[in-house]
């Protein structure tokens, strides 16, 4: 009789520190072709977690600030200006009424990051200086990505000069959809390599891959091209972040770190808005990637109304009683 | 910690369920039970405590049933029983769905009490074990209201005596229970003495629907009350739980006449081929072996994993385990509650500490009590005891395989057959293998999906019966004519020999060929007139062996298509019809009547009938709650063994012979005793019908002393007997050593001529129904 021991995961409690960045690899399409995700068996996963997993009281106090630690604040409107920016990037340095956070012992709370169209990347640095908090900026002709590649990687060099830190480029959906995962890597290894210094999320736009196949090897080539992050959606789509859909990309993300070393992190965008919905995807995140995947570093949520659930269940969790909207500042 | 600490940390916390509202039942119930018998709880006698696992705490007292207990409960069940039946149908369905209204409106309470008296945790009784038992009664509060429209030569059985496990209590008693009143019966339920609150919880709610007494009674106890029940005045037996304490029921039952269905244990394969989604595949085991602490009868306990991926399924698999969560069952965030009682930690202790192999525990935190880690075991083969054992843990064996062939071959080395699941991602692999798999549900990239409308049960030493599902009612009724007695047939006497032309040789027929007794004995046989026929063999014990292996070597038939099938059995008619008047007067003879030439017409008939079924006795889809199908589809039984009618020496044997063969079953049928010569020539027309070899196999000898080797032996999957002579308690009780299915006729007669010979009943014994669930997404 021999008896194996398990090897704890060392990184589980470690302080948030930043990851060596994931500098990518040559596209391995053996990996990518085996890529497998049995659709009903992820969905059964993703729909019994919320049963199996639960978080109370002061747990549930922490886990909702640890969300809005994750948060990308994020305004993705044709009629954004200045002035709505900087409304946001106040919101984004104080996401919670100050009573409530010294309540909970959590002064400085802040989100992850502000997340804006390229035109308003200046007025969002400027507000946000100071803070900490990064700007990121959507490119590459966000959301469809159908603009000429050049102007794509342009826009994306223009965005970083403009100060964001970083980069939420568009897939060619195209490319997935008729497999040309040489093409898919090449164009985000020269968006990559377009943002330098600024670290770069990887819209899918699973909602538009069709299966989650495609959602599963379309995570890997964008992994081996050189993504920080992987992203879910526009926000744009008719579907958006969903729990199975997020279920595929963690574990592409846990296989990329198995083979790798490195850790790549993600990003969940679009119709994530009840602070019960976050509960769940910190959990899923926990179960599947684990703890150190936990930090802005590595998972945000791409959300703008979520914020005002959370703020409303602090409030509920301090006092009590139940809260109202318009007791929290709008963002 | 406070909320900054948790903010850095991320632990999950407690999240209790609380358990106050149960607590205060029990404790409204005086913390000490009776039996529900007759409508009403019995004062509380001598008995046991019932403990909570996870604390050790006292939770009740319970009352072990005396066998006046027992007397009482089935005397109330007795004179309960016409009325209930004649209440009829949609009447019955009103009660059946209050009931399932009644468990969804007491659901927390139930979930909670099954928590607390089981040690599963709150997120199983809660999101599964409860609604499954709401739904058994919403399914057959249906088949209550169909019964008369769709059901109308089915009757009650009459008293249902039902003994079921501690794994899945309230489930359990739900599945037994709801078909089992659907159909017009009443009840004496022993639930398990470990967890019997649910139960008792359930007889308080029976008072509350106004159910009239008696139907449902509830008396509770060790085994001892259950071999009371057993041996009680009752028409059936339903028993969940081991296969060592079935077999004893079979042998209890045996030769009495009373219906009888077994779920025992597993060891149930879950089989991964390289093209798996092997992340969900993972998952999977986590429903497979560790829902419910691994006390599951169709747990997934025995992993096959193709070698290429082996490693890395194995290497995720160990890092998976240790994500699980072991604690308080009450805790909403924990995936492994407590073993049921502490006895059952020292079994699992040691069977596992003797094993070879890797032994790996998963890495979590384990708290005191009566616990026991997720546990894989690799490296082991077939040899291996753990492979062939059952463990009832949460214990997971595994090894590796090569092919699809050597998956199934692995996958079916075990002497159980309840579940199977595979896992791939090609719809030719998943569809090719799960028909292959001996086993009563199989899995399609899934694992542990129960309805209502689907079938569940196993084959082998995992029992026989199906619960849910039309072809779980079959348990619960039986047909309505009135039975005969049959009597004794002897064969004529005589000790004139009559000059032949020619003499003539009849023989044995084993494997397509003709065949000496292997005692090398005959027995003369005479007409009415005490004339001499003929010599026909008397077969032996070898010979049975020889015929066993014969009808085993002709697996092929089994796949043959049903038009093939039909064919061959078209072709046999045909032939015998060609036949038929030298056929009538042999069978005029040797009976010394003159219904030959009905006879025969009639087997001929027969014979085209059965064709006409072989490829019409269709399985069905069933509408489970999922995307996906559920397919039920009948499959063959095996080989079968059956003791021929005496009373129709060609029709009584083709009678058996057709619908078991139509169904792709191989034969071993001991022909009629007294009259043994038609079968003999009967052969012959087989020789010239293209049946291939071995797939029917005719012997003639005693019944009586031929019977107990084809009831004991390991390799038959089903004893029938329609002789004369009454075998009931042979059969059933040699059946016991494998727990092969039977069907005698407990010494009734059958009108052979007329539409009792044929039919459905006939189909329904020739085969299995093996549930395959398809979930499905592209």
């Amino acid at each position: 009789m021999t008896t194996a021991t398990a090897q704890t995961d060392k990184t589980a409690h470690l302080p948030q520190v930043h990851e060596a960045r994931n500098p990518g690899m040559a596209l391995d399409m053996d990996w990518v072709r085996a890529a497998r995700a049995n659709r009903s068996a992820i969905e059964r996963r993703a729909g019994t977690l919320p049963g199996r997993r639960s978080v109370k009281k002061d747990y549930q106090a922490a886990w909702l600030a640890r969300a809005i630690s994750c948060i990308d604040l994020t305004t993705l409107a044709g009629d954004d200006t200045p002035g709505r920016v900087a409304r946001l990037c106040a919101k984004a340095r104080h996401p919670v009424r100050a009573d409530l956070l010294e309540a909970l012992g959590l002064k400085g709370l802040t989100v992850g990051a502000v997340c804006v169209y390229h035109d308003m990347i200046e007025p969002a640095v400027k507000a946000l200086e100071g803070s900490g908090i990064p700007v990121a900026a959507v490119s590459t002709g966000f959301p469809a990505g159908l603009s000429p590649f050049h102007l794509r990687v342009a826009e994306i060099e223009e965005s970083v000069k403009a100060g964001a830190q970083e980069i939420d480029i568009v897939i060619s959906r195209r490319l997935v959809l008729r497999g040309d995962w040489q093409g898919l890597y090449d164009e985000m290894c020269a968006f990559r390599a377009a943002c330098g210094e600024a670290h770069v999320k990887a819209i899918l736009a699973t909602g538009e891959l069709g299966t989650l196949q495609n959602v599963a090897r379309a995570s890997l080539v964008c992994m081996m091209a050189g993504a920080d992050f992987i992203k879910t959606s526009t926000g744009k789509e008719t579907v958006n972040a969903t729990l199975p859909v997020s279920l595929v990309m963690m574990r592409a993300i846990r296989e990329y770190h198995q083979r790798t070393g490195y850790r790549v992190g993600y990003k969940p965008a679009g119709g994530i808005s009840k602070a019960k919905d976050s509960l769940v995807y910190l959990s899923m995140i926990k179960e599947e990637l684990g703890d150190r995947w936990l930090r802005p570093d590595l998972f945000r949520f791409g959300a703008s109304s979520l914020l005002g659930d959370i703020e409303r269940q602090l409030e509920h969790h301090v006092t009590g009683a139940y809260s109202a909207s318009w007791r929290h500042a709008i963002g | 910690m406070t909320v900054k600490e948790i903010f850095e940390t991320m632990d999950y916390g407690p999240a209790p369920e609380s358990a106050g509202d149960a607590l205060a039942w029990i404790v409204d119930q005086g913390s000490r039970f009776g039996h529900f018998i007759d409508g009403a709880f019995t004062d509380p006698g001598e008995g046991f405590d019932s403990r909570n696992p996870a604390t050790g705490e006292v939770l009740a007292t319970l009352t072990q049933a005396t066998q006046a207990d027992v007397d009482a409960a089935v005397a109330a069940a007795r004179k309960a029983q016409p009325k209930w039946e004649a209440l009829g149908g949609p009447g019955r369905a009103r009660y059946l769905y209050a009931w399932a209204r009644l468990l969804q409106k007491h659901a927390r309470l139930f979930a909670v009490l099954e928590t607390l008296d089981n040690g599963k945790p709150i997120r199983e009784s809660r999101d599964i074990d409860i609604p499954l038992a709401q739904r058994h009664f919403y399914y057959h509060a249906g088949m209550a209201q169909l019964m008369d429209s769709e059901l109308p030569d089915a009757r009650a059985l009459g008293v249902c005596g039902q003994i079921v496990p501690w794994n899945f209590p309230l489930l359990m008693l739900s599945w037994k229970i709801a078909p089992a009143l659907a159909m017009g019966n009443t009840v004496v339920l022993k639930p398990a003495e470990w967890t019997s609150l649910t139960a008792l919880l359930f007889a308080d709610i029976c008072r509350q629907a106004g159910l009239p007494k008696g139907v449902v009674n509830i008396v509770t106890g060790d085994g001892a009350v259950g071999e009371r029940i057993v041996a009680a005045d009752v028409d059936k037996i339903a028993f969940t739980g081991s296969t060592e304490v079935g077999r004893k029921i079979r042998q209890a039952t045996a030769g009495r006449g009373i219906s009888l269905t077994l779920e025992l244990g597993g060891k149930s394969p879950y089989i991964v081929f390289e093209d798996a989604d092997i992340d969900s595949a993972i998952e999977g085991l986590v429903d497979a072996i560790w829902f419910n602490q691994g006390q599951v009868c169709c747990a997934g306990s025995r992993l096959l994993v193709q070698e290429g991926i082996a490693e890395v399924f194995h290497d995720r698999l160990r890092a998976r385990m240790d994500k699980l969560r072991i604690g308080n069952p009450l805790d909403k965030c924990i995936d492994v509650g407590a073993l049921v009682d502490p006895e059952q930690l020292r079994r699992v202790e040691a069977l596992v500490s003797g094993s070879d192999g890797t032994i790996y525990r998963a890495n979590c935190d384990l708290p005191e009590g009566c616990y026991y880690p997720p546990t894989l075991i690799s490296g082991l083969s077939s040899a291996s005891p753990l492979m062939q054992e059952e463990i009832f843990g949460p214990v997971l064996v595994s090894t590796t395989f090569r092919t699809p062939s050597e998956a199934v071959e692995v996958a079916n080395n075990t002497r159980y057959g309840l579940a199977a699941s595979l896992w791939s991602e090609n719809i030719n692999t998943a569809l090719d293998i799960a028909p292959q798999l001996v086993a009563g549900v199989v899995w399609v990239n899934g694992t542990n999906m129960f309805d209502a409308a689907a079938g569940f049960g196993g084959v082998r030493e995992s029992g026989f019966g199906r619960e849910g599902g039309w072809e779980g009612l079959r348990a619960y009724t039986r047909a309505a004519d009135k039975p005969k007695a049959l009597k004794q047939i002897a064969p004529f006497a005589g000790d004139d020999a009559e000059p032949q032309p020619v003499d003539r040789t009849a023989k044995l027929y084993i494997g397509g060929k003709q065949a000496r007794p292997d005692g090398g004995y005959a027995r003369n046989f005479f007409d009415a007139k005490g004339s001499l026929i003929g010599q026909a063999p008397i077969a032996n014990r070898k010979d049975i062996r020889n015929a066993v292996e014969a009808a085993r070597a002709a697996g092929g038939w089994a796949k043959a298509t049903a038009h093939n099938r039909a064919q061959v059995l078209y072709y046999i008619g045909e032939n015998l019809s060609a036949r038929a008047g030298e056929f009538a007067a042999l069978i005029d003879r040797l009976t010394g009547g003159k219904s030959g030439k009905t006879e025969v017409e009639t087997a001929v008939n027969r014979l085209f009938t059965y064709a006409a079924w072989a490829d019409k006795f269709d399985g069905d889809v069933r509408s489970v709650p999922m995307r996906g199908v559920a397919l039920a589809m009948n499959e063959p039984c095996g080989v079968i063994g059956a003791l021929c009618p005496d009373d129709a020496p060609l029709l009584g044997l083709i009678s058996v012979m057709a619908p078991a063969i139509a169904m792709g079953n191989r034969v071993v049928l001991v022909a009629s005793q007294p009259f043994p010569l038609a079968a003999l020539d009967f052969y012959q027309v087989l020789e010239t019908s293209d049946v291939p070899g071995g797939v029917v196999n005719i012997l003639t000898g005693s019944h009586a002393e031929l019977a107990p080797t084809l009831a004991t032996h390991m390799d038959v999957e089903s004893a029938w007997s329609f002789s004369s002579t009454d075998l009931a308690q042979t059969i059933e009780t040699g059946a016991a050593g494998n727990l092969k299915r039977t069907w005698v006729n407990n010494g009734n007669a059958r009108d052979w001529q007329g539409p009792a010979g044929e039919g459905r009943a006939f189909l329904e014994a020739a085969t299995e129904v093996k549930t395959v669930w398809v979930p499905y997404g592209a």
